[in-house]
């Protein structure tokens, strides 16, 4: 395999662990949103602050990855999304800040206005960010952003009915992901009560899930042809399949209160969506532009690939420790306590 | 592949500027710490476990609580970086990207790591034996320092831009390595590293000067000024030789960002150097000339010929005044630094205490603020000194930027954004600040459920 395609392979890894770590702490926020009054909501924000505390910093990281990646590996492809996607992309950049900011802010506030200021700062941002970079996707899956320097429409590349479907699809599978993980959090630290709640989220944003994936498969099929093509009868269909599969799957031990497999099956839904959407766009990048024209010089690839394979050795093990750390040994009474 | 840029409206080029300015000068600020604060913190760590003196870990408590905040507004307001390189500078991006690509990749994956554990040094603090809690802040000291070396990198490639071949638009071949070792790194980066630390370290002071002022003057507030004092107070004077150093690279490569520096119009042997004064009418005036100072100081040689402004075209010149002003602010705070830190040294080796006058305290509350100044405006020669050129001859930053239109009111957005930020930080920080001590009690909860009451 060249290397402009392991490359890209491994930006697309990057991807996927920001959708499934990331994501996961933006769905936190959306579970933030809806926890209700602050005395009430209480409980939940404390087991959503505590699963996210140590590990959201971190997770920055994958996407610094796919972007430093996506302009060293391929940076007239860069400079085409960022010039035409200026909008959504800004928007998501400032929510980013906003979440990230607040919700340290919040962790150290005493007083309750402080901590309902920034307690909504930080979850109306894990709503919108996910949803911005939603239409991002949708814009490149529906072929809005031609080649070449701000090239596109900058409202309707990324206002259309494809980007639209996209960012709610976003924001479900944050939510829903955060759901999952979160129920066996709450049966960690042996919250019945939380366990509950946070299942019975996870049933119902699994449907909508269900729902919007019917959704943007239609929208797709009128927007999108081509994409539609691969993903339904052509090289992405196993994965499409596979995606459906395990989207079921999860719904069905979500019920059975199987939380740690639920766990596994629900990111395998997020993975194989993610690269069926890779394999079924591969190799155009851009409508016209595939991997081979757009690709870095050889040099730069391989001294990129060797890095990565260098931050493999170093991060992995690190990052293991972290959470085997944070998911393990944990007493209940320090977990949640009673402020 | 790249078409070149349409017509950019000049108030959208002014606009990608400032935007670029403020959200980096904000974060530089963040990252300063970000990269000095682990360090005083754990040096305060490490004197607790060896005196057993509860002042100190209740600072290096303390001081990590902060910490944690400040990282995290680090973490976002770095990410906006990533992403403001390609939504504002397209055209550099579009055709070097890969060429300074490396050094963010790299920078990566010491961010990575600084994170993980820094996760680690501050939430599992009591999960760690004492010992093994220190060895973990030894990643995020070296990721720290590690990933300043590597973005600094990839901005010293802009002044000195080598590694790459193009033709016809297109960079043809490339070699990171060279790129990111290029020229102008090893000063810029060593000059950046240091700067943080100084940032860090008489920021920190600050906040225990105006204690001490106010007449709390414990053992407490006596370590939490003199630890992160002491180390900034040693950093300066290695900084000012290492400032002298980037100095003559900027006479020997960049000619014409020195004449800007200095004001310097013509090319002249035995050139003066300017204190003060304005550029008015392209003619340095109202200037406190030092004889053959320039000449002296930029090529050890008073009749050492210094390339004036007038060489180039005056459509490649750089913003004289504020350049020259920016450098005279940095070199004046960087001295009077040295001053006040020499003050406290000969006045400690004599009677082992502050010095008596509250003038030293008033100056040392106000060191935190002029380290910053010294690091905004070094940061405004670096890269204004640069201007009209994106990478260093190679590029024009009016060529490299969005041709979207529209970008003006992004500027006006994120500064909205930017100005909510600051407050909230500041504020969240002088709340932490303000918190009265407690002692240490022995069955302490983890710092993130470490309350003050």
């Amino acid at each position: 395999m060249p290397l402009a395609e392991i490359l890209l392979a491994a930006m697309w890894i990057c991807l996927t662990a920001y959708a499934l770590f990331g994501g996961a702490d933006f769905g936190g926020g959306f579970w933030d949103l809806l926890a209700g009054r602050a005395k009430a909501g209480r409980p939940q924000r404390n087991l959503i602050e505590h699963s996210i505390g140590p590990i959201w910093e971190a997770n920055h990281v994958w996407l610094i990855f796919v972007i430093v990646l996506a302009w060293t590996g391929m940076p007239s492809v860069f400079a085409a999304i960022s010039s035409t996607l200026y909008i959504p992309l800004t928007l998501a950049a400032l929510g980013i800040i906003a979440r990230g900011s607040a919700f340290a802010f919040r962790k150290v506030s005493t007083e309750l206005w402080q901590q309902r200021l920034f307690g909504a700062t930080f979850a109306a941002s894990s709503v919108l960010t996910p949803f911005f970079l939603g239409t991002v996707a949708g814009a490149l899956a529906s072929d809005r952003v031609p080649p070449g320097i701000a090239a596109g429409h900058p409202i309707w590349s990324w206002v259309n009915p494809t980007s639209m479907v996209s960012g709610l699809f976003a924001v479900g599978t944050t939510a829903y992901l955060a759901a999952v993980y979160l129920t066996q959090d709450a049966k960690r630290v042996g919250d019945p009560a939380l366990v509950e709640a946070f299942r019975s989220r996870a049933l119902v944003a699994g449907g909508v899930m269900g729902v919007l994936a019917v959704a943007e498969l239609i929208v797709l099929s009128i927007d999108a042809p081509q994409l539609f093509r691969e993903l339904t009868a052509g090289r992405a269909l196993p994965f499409t399949i596979v995606s459906a599969a395990a989207g079921v799957a999860s719904l069905v031990l979500m019920w059975r209160r199987s939380f740690l497999a639920v766990r596994l099956s629900a990111a395998l839904a997020v993975t194989a969506l993610l690269w069926g959407w890779g394999i079924g766009q591969y190799p155009e990048i851009l409508p016209g532009a595939t991997v081979d024209e757009v690709a870095a010089t050889e040099s730069v690839l391989s001294a990129n690939l060797i890095a990565i394979v260098v931050a493999g050795i170093l991060v992995i093990p690190s990052l293991w420790w972290l959470y085997a750390m944070f998911q393990r040994d944990q007493r209940p009474a320090e977990t949640v306590p009673d402020k | 592949m790249l078409e070149t840029a349409l017509d950019v409206q000049p108030i959208d080029l002014m606009a990608a500027r400032l935007q670029m300015a403020l959200s980096l000068g904000w974060h530089i600020i963040i990252a300063c710490y970000g990269v000095g604060m682990p360090a005083i913190t754990v040096l305060a760590e490490w004197r607790g476990h060896r005196t057993g003196d509860p002042n100190y870990a209740l600072l290096a408590r303390r001081w990590a609580k902060a910490m944690g905040v400040l990282f995290a507004v680090g973490a976002v307001s770095g990410t906006i970086l990533s992403f403001e390189m390609g939504l504002l500078w397209p055209g550099m991006m579009g055709v070097y990207g890969e060429v300074l690509g490396l050094p963010f990749t790299l920078e990566g994956i010491a961010f990575f790591i600084e994170a993980i554990f820094l996760g680690i040094y501050l939430y599992a603090w009591d999960r760690l034996s004492p010992r093994v809690h220190l060895l973990t802040a030894i990643p995020v000291l070296v990721a720290g320092v590690a990933s300043a070396f590597f973005v600094v990198a990839a901005n010293a490639w802009m002044q000195q831009p080598t590694g790459f071949d193009v033709a016809d638009g297109r960079v043809i071949s490339v070699d990171p390595v060279a790129a990111m070792f290029n020229p102008a790194t090893p000063a810029q980066t060593v000059h950046m590293i240091l700067a943080a630390f100084m940032v860090a370290g008489f920021g920190m002071a600050s906040v225990y000067a105006v204690s001490l002022l106010r007449g709390r003057r414990d053992r407490y507030h006596m370590l939490g000024f003199l630890i992160p004092f002491a180390v900034a107070a040693v950093v300066t004077p290695v900084q000012i030789g290492v400032g002298d150093w980037a100095a003559h690279f900027v006479a020997d490569n960049q000619a014409v960002k020195l004449a800007a520096m200095e004001g310097i119009f013509e090319t002249q042997r035995g050139a003066p150097l300017h204190i003060g004064g304005v550029v008015i009418d392209g003619e340095m005036r109202y200037a406190v000339e030092i004889p053959y100072g320039l000449s002296l100081l930029a090529h050890f040689d008073p009749n050492a010929e210094i390339i004036g402004l007038n060489e180039v075209p005056e459509d490649q010149r750089p913003p004289v005044n504020l350049v020259h002003l920016a450098f005279q602010v940095m070199v004046g705070a960087g001295f009077a630094l040295l001053a006040l830190s020499v003050w406290l040294a000969i006045v400690w080796k004599r009677q082992k205490a502050l010095p008596r006058s509250a003038w030293f305290l008033r100056a040392a509350s106000v060191s935190g603020v002029l380290a910053v100044l010294a690091l905004e405006a070094g940061w405004i020669v670096t890269e204004v000194g640069r201007q009209p050129w994106i990478v260093y001859g190679v590029m024009r930053t009016s060529e490299a930027v969005n041709p979207a239109p529209g970008l003006v009111y992004g500027f006006v957005l994120v500064a909205v954004v930017y100005a909510i930020l600051t407050v909230a930080t500041v504020y969240v920080l002088r709340r932490l600040a303000r918190d009265i001590p407690v002692p240490v009690a022995p069955q302490e909860a983890d710092v993130s459920d470490y309350r003050i009451t």
